[in-house]
């Protein structure tokens, strides 16, 4: 569904990314894995067209995204889910929510402003409350539910556990884990390895901006070597 | 005479005349800023250029045919300027816009002599607003009072605009974090261009309706043009009430710092402006948090 072939990237004169080869297979939920610093968020900014590729390629159901603006490669169908969560701070929760749900309503079966309120019935408290008065956890459920009502074909979430309370981790896990059953597929950078490693359907781990490692939840799990090498856990 | 009631009326109208011109233009470069990152010193010269359009085409349309024609004849040139100019240099940083504006306003001045000529040109007020009205026990004129009036009405529409439509909401969402209005769908570089040709819009029909009360010269964008930014520094860039706020109170201090304190006028906005970068650097009604 989603390839990188040798892709570089980075900012400005700081490469980040050295030859990236990755795949994101359609319906499954795809980890990277990595240190701080290794390239997982660079590696989504460059999905996204946030950053530009210096090197290979980014495609997306066999055509070339590597190139295009984020507003074109959003239009084909990719969701992003920023580490910053990025509400617009200067609009409702309602009105986050609307701008995305405007532009991708999709007739039979797709995502709708009530459907994502009954996904995170905690959003549907605060429609009216401005996007600078939501807690850590009620930002990255309306980031999630605004990726959602774009109806994507393909979700990605940089950090969606980081800074969140123990409890509302559990919850954002369940949602996404509900999502993962309803065939949705996700790219997921994540530093919490129990969370990662418990939603994925594949691992890949980075370092130094390229790949290191490439297989399954379970075989990370009983792989310590590659736990400590790579990830210090 | 500061005992008088008509002299506050009087001053305040003057004041409030002020406010609504520099909101006028001060509202198209702060959210053209707020929007795209772009600091366009150019905005005053095309604020001249609506002064002069308007001028010149009041002899054969009158003044109402100025009125509407300046503001779309601004925009055409707006419309121009941003596919050969600003959409390049958009990413080209604050340096290199600020040196490429700043030179188009020369151009600006240049290109308005050899049209228009060195003299001043003037323009009358229309029919409809000659004569003066009694307001609270002093006379003022009514051309005066419509342009309180149309900037009035244009800060109701715009914040109209702003709080209640899908496309404000863009707007809004874009100054708070374009790459993120982009990531959702949102044609954040129609939505650039849009804005930038309104904004110049705006700017030439303040220059419409600057032009029968100032006197019409090549150098009007480069004397407004320090004032504006001065109303968009102190309200803070890219807001639209701290263009409103802003406008107000550089008005208000300018028009009574000239009866009140005349020998400390000249610097009195400048303190405080120079307290406001101090106290609150990002304005007093920043746009973002």
């Amino acid at each position: 569904m989603l390839d990188l072939a040798d892709l570089s990237s980075g900012y400005g004169e700081t490469q980040v990314l050295h030859g990236l080869t990755l795949r994101a297979e359609p319906g499954r939920v795809l980890a990277i894995l990595g240190r701080n610093g290794a390239g997982k968020s660079t590696t989504l900014k460059t999905i996204m067209g946030l950053l530009p590729a210096k090197g290979g390629s980014v495609s997306f159901d066999g055509k070339t995204i590597s190139g295009m603006t984020p507003f074109d490669i959003a239009k084909l169908g990719i969701a992003y889910v920023p580490e910053t969560r990025d509400i617009f701070r200067s609009l409702s929760v309602r009105e986050n929510l609307d701008l995305a749900a405007r532009r991708f309503a999709c007739p039979d079966g797709g995502w709708t402003v009530a459907r994502v309120i009954e996904l995170f019935p905690r959003l549907g408290e605060r429609l009216n409350n401005g996007g600078d008065q939501l807690s850590g956890g009620e930002a990255q459920m309306l980031a999630i539910a605004r990726g959602l009502l774009m109806n994507p074909r393909l979700l990605i979430l940089d950090e969606p556990t980081e800074g969140l309370a123990p409890i509302i981790v559990k919850l954002i896990h369940d949602k996404l884990a509900d999502l993962k059953h309803q065939g949705l597929s996700m790219v997921l950078v994540e530093q919490n390895f129990g969370f990662a490693t418990s939603l994925a359907d594949d691992v890949v781990v980075v370092s130094r901006g390229q790949v290191v490692w490439q297989g399954s939840p379970a075989a990370i799990r009983a792989n310590k070597e590659v736990q400590h090498r790579w990830l210090g856990v | 005479m500061s005992t008088d009631l008509g002299f506050w009326v009087l001053q305040m109208l003057n004041a409030l005349q002020l406010s609504m011109l520099l909101f006028l233009l001060s509202v198209g470069l702060t959210v053209i800023f707020g929007l795209m990152h772009f600091v366009n010193l150019a905005h005053g010269s095309l604020y001249a250029f609506g002064a002069y359009v308007a001028a010149s085409l009041s002899g054969a349309f009158g003044y109402w045919g100025g009125f509407v024609l300046a503001p779309l004849a601004v925009a055409a040139l707006g419309a121009v300027l941003y596919f050969t100019l600003i959409r390049s240099m958009r990413r080209a940083g604050p340096m290199a816009q600020v040196l490429v504006t700043f030179g188009l306003i020369f151009v600006a001045v240049d290109a308005t002599r050899l049209i228009w000529g060195d003299l001043p040109m003037g323009s009358a007020v229309p029919k409809t607003f000659e004569g003066q009205l009694a307001l609270l026990g002093v006379q003022y004129p009514i051309y005066r009072l419509f342009i309180i009036g149309l900037g009035l009405t244009v800060l109701a529409a715009l914040t109209l605009v702003l709080s209640r439509t899908q496309i404000g909401a863009m707007i809004r969402a874009g100054v708070d974090n374009d790459q993120m209005a982009a990531c959702l769908g949102i044609n954040v570089e129609r939505m650039f261009m849009s804005v930038f040709v309104l904004g110049c819009a705006l700017a030439g029909l303040a220059g419409a309706v600057a032009a029968p009360v100032l006197s019409v010269t090549p150098d009007m964008g480069l004397q407004i043009l320090i004032p504006t930014l001065i109303v968009i520094v102190i309200g803070g860039l890219g807001s639209l009430k701290g263009a409103v706020v802003g406008s107000l109170i550089f008005g208000f201090v300018q028009t009574f710092g000239a009866v009140l304190l005349p020998t400390l006028n000249s610097v009195l906005i400048y303190a405080l402006l120079a307290a406001v970068l101090v106290i609150r650097p990002e304005g007093l009604l920043p746009a973002k948090g």
